[in-house]
């Protein structure tokens, strides 16, 4: 039994962990490109900034279970399998790719708008703003973001367990809801209150390290 | 403040940033020694119903080689824009911006960089990142310019220790006080060594001994390195401080323009007499409601008020002469000020009413005697 334990505990950990890093890189880059091109961006692309806007929204719009189910032929091209933690991979990386880039958006956009156009007073190339001067000053948030994704991530996956991704969520409705072994529902309960505090733990330090705002 | 260590250090940097301005031949006709700054009819609207809305119509000024030079208005006047179409942060949208001859407007990105290293700014609310040390926000500029580290070290160093905060080089902004983010400001505004510093209402966000430190500094440098500076602000008592030259904005338009001592002593426009309101001294209150207009019957004291631009009497105002003119005269309230090396101000006295005709014959004149009214004797 434990080692059962252990397997979804290990399969979850790879699922967020991969997924969380696949959606944090593409939302942050796309969070880039939608600040940069937005209206009062470094690079105002009115049509561009729209495009990237409403796919967002699209995924933002499905509810995850759905979008599950809408992505397996997608899923089946990429990894030849819709079963399996690689195969939950993709659903999850995407939902959570839409999530990650409102929120970080939205702590780009919380950028001094003055600390840009002292950037530009200086000399910097757009390059060198979003290094030095939009990266850096939202990093507080975005590393606070992360935290918000990352747990949102523990959730979905173990709604990916449902359909056959394996992990925690799985070992639950399995043993927990199926065969009416409470114990094991409870268990597992505790597990996963245990990692998204852990997770909350670690990123409220993180942010706080980043800060030095006060 | 620290002992600069020699020119040297200052300009050592030159060749690093000299070189690309442009490959634009300057303008014709634009004297380069005198005018380093040209404006030209520059006009900006945005875009809004009905027209939209003009922030400034077709203003034409120039900026001598280092001078600091002061542009004046309440807030909407338009001189954030005119401060910002210097750098191109904000491009006019109509007229032309000439630096050392060369126009601005007609730059390419890689022109524009350049020139912007060329030009330091400060800012009210200091803009320092927060994610940065002092030194790395002094040094940042270089840095993306290519500087090597060392170099960059040395010139911050000489930086931070001539605004006075060597010592806070690895703290963050925000563990200092106002007076001193702004110093840190000048520090990062000077590293490229430009020649021209803009000043966005740099100390407006300060309390009054900061601001005085501030404006010290200010003028520190602009002796010291032979900078142009441009400032705005709104308040009179800055331009009064370290300027050369004002420049009246309002509603986009120039009120008036010339030496700080001239428009101070004899303001032309409704909106100069306005933003000088707070520093003059006028009638007080607890005066003005005992003034009758008529003298009363027997005795009572006339009330003059005189007024001296710096035109007549620019080394100060005899005592002897003024008794003269107002005998057993009583100074009530008022002072005169120096400015740029002329003195002038407002004085409020107190006459016997009789004595005032004796006077009308003397050789001593302000520049302006108003009788304001007639106050019983023990006034």
């Amino acid at each position: 039994m434990l080692d059962r334990y252990a397997k979804a505990f290990l399969e979850t950990l790879a699922m967020v962990g991969v997924s969380s890093l696949i959606a944090i890189v593409c939302g942050l880059l796309l969070a880039l490109a939608l600040v940069v091109s937005g209206p009062d961006g470094l690079l105002p692309k009115p049509r561009v900034n729209k495009a990237l806007s409403v796919l967002v929204n699209v995924f933002r719009a499905i509810p995850f279970i759905i979008l599950l189910v809408a992505l397996l032929p997608f899923t089946r091209l990429l990894i030849g399998t819709t079963l399996g933690i690689w195969a939950a991979m993709v659903p999850l990386s995407i939902h959570l790719i839409a999530f990650y880039t409102r929120i970080a958006q939205v702590s780009l956009n919380e950028v001094d708008h003055g600390l840009i156009e002292a950037a530009r007073a200086m000399g910097f190339r757009r390059f060198h703003i979003v290094r030095h001067v939009l990266l850096p000053e939202a990093l507080p948030g975005i590393v606070g973001g992360m935290t918000v994704c990352i747990i949102a991530m523990i959730n979905s996956s173990a709604m990916a367990g449902a359909v056959g991704a394996g992990g925690l969520g799985d070992l639950a409705i399995r043993y927990g809801y199926e065969r009416y072994e409470t114990q094991v529902l409870f268990e597992i309960i505790v597990i996963l209150v245990t990692m998204v505090t852990g997770v909350q733990f670690a990123g409220e330090w993180l942010s706080r390290r980043v800060n030095h705002r006060r | 403040m620290p002992e600069v260590r020699s020119e040297g250090d200052f300009s050592v940097y030159q060749n690093v940033q000299a070189a690309p301005l442009a490959d634009q031949a300057p303008v014709p006709g634009s004297d380069r020694a005198e005018a380093h700054v040209v404006f030209e009819a520059i006009r900006k609207v945005y875009p809004g119903a009905g027209g939209g809305v003009h922030a400034l119509h077709e203003v034409s000024f120039s900026v001598r080689r280092g001078q600091i030079f002061g542009i004046i208005g309440r807030s909407g006047a338009g001189k954030s824009t005119l401060l910002r179409s210097i750098n191109m942060l904000e491009r006019p949208s109509g007229g032309r911006v000439l630096v050392d001859g060369i126009d601005v407007g007609a730059l390419d990105e890689k022109g524009l960089v350049a020139l912007r290293r060329k030009i330091g700014m400060i800012f009210q609310h200091f803009n320092l990142l927060s994610a940065k040390t002092v030194r790395e926000n002094v040094g940042l500029p270089l840095k993306v310019a290519g500087v090597p580290a060392a170099e960059i070290r040395r010139r911050v160093d000489f930086l931070l220790d001539m605004v006075g905060l060597a010592d806070k080089a690895d703290v963050y902004p925000a563990k200092l006080s106002g007076g001193q983010k702004q110093r840190v400001g000048i520090a990062r505004a000077l590293v490229h060594d430009p020649e021209i510093l803009l000043c966005d209402e740099a100390t407006s966000a300060l309390d009054p001994e900061s601001t005085h430190a501030i404006l010290d500094l200010l003028r520190d440098i602009n002796d010291r390195f032979g900078l142009t500076v441009v400032l705005i602000t709104h308040d009179m008592s800055v331009i009064r401080a370290i300027c050369d030259e004002v420049l009246v904005l309002d509603q986009g338009r120039i009120v008036e323009q010339g030496e700080v001592w001239r428009v101070f002593g004899d303001s032309k426009g409704e909106a100069t007499r306005a933003l000088l309101q707070p520093l003059r001294r006028g009638l007080p209150g607890d005066l003005a409601g005992r003034l009758r207009p008529e003298p009363p019957a027997h005795g009572g004291l006339a009330i003059l008020s005189l007024r001296f631009t710096g035109e007549s009497h620019p080394d100060g105002v005899s005592l002897e002469s003024l008794l003269a003119l107002a005998p057993g005269a009583t100074l009530l309230h008022g002072g005169i000020d120096r400015i740029q090396g002329h003195a002038q101000g407002d004085l409020l006295l107190a006459v016997p009413a009789g004595a005032l005709r004796s006077a009308a014959g003397a050789r001593f004149s302000p520049d302006s005697l108003k009788v304001l009214g007639y106050v019983d004797d023990n006034a």
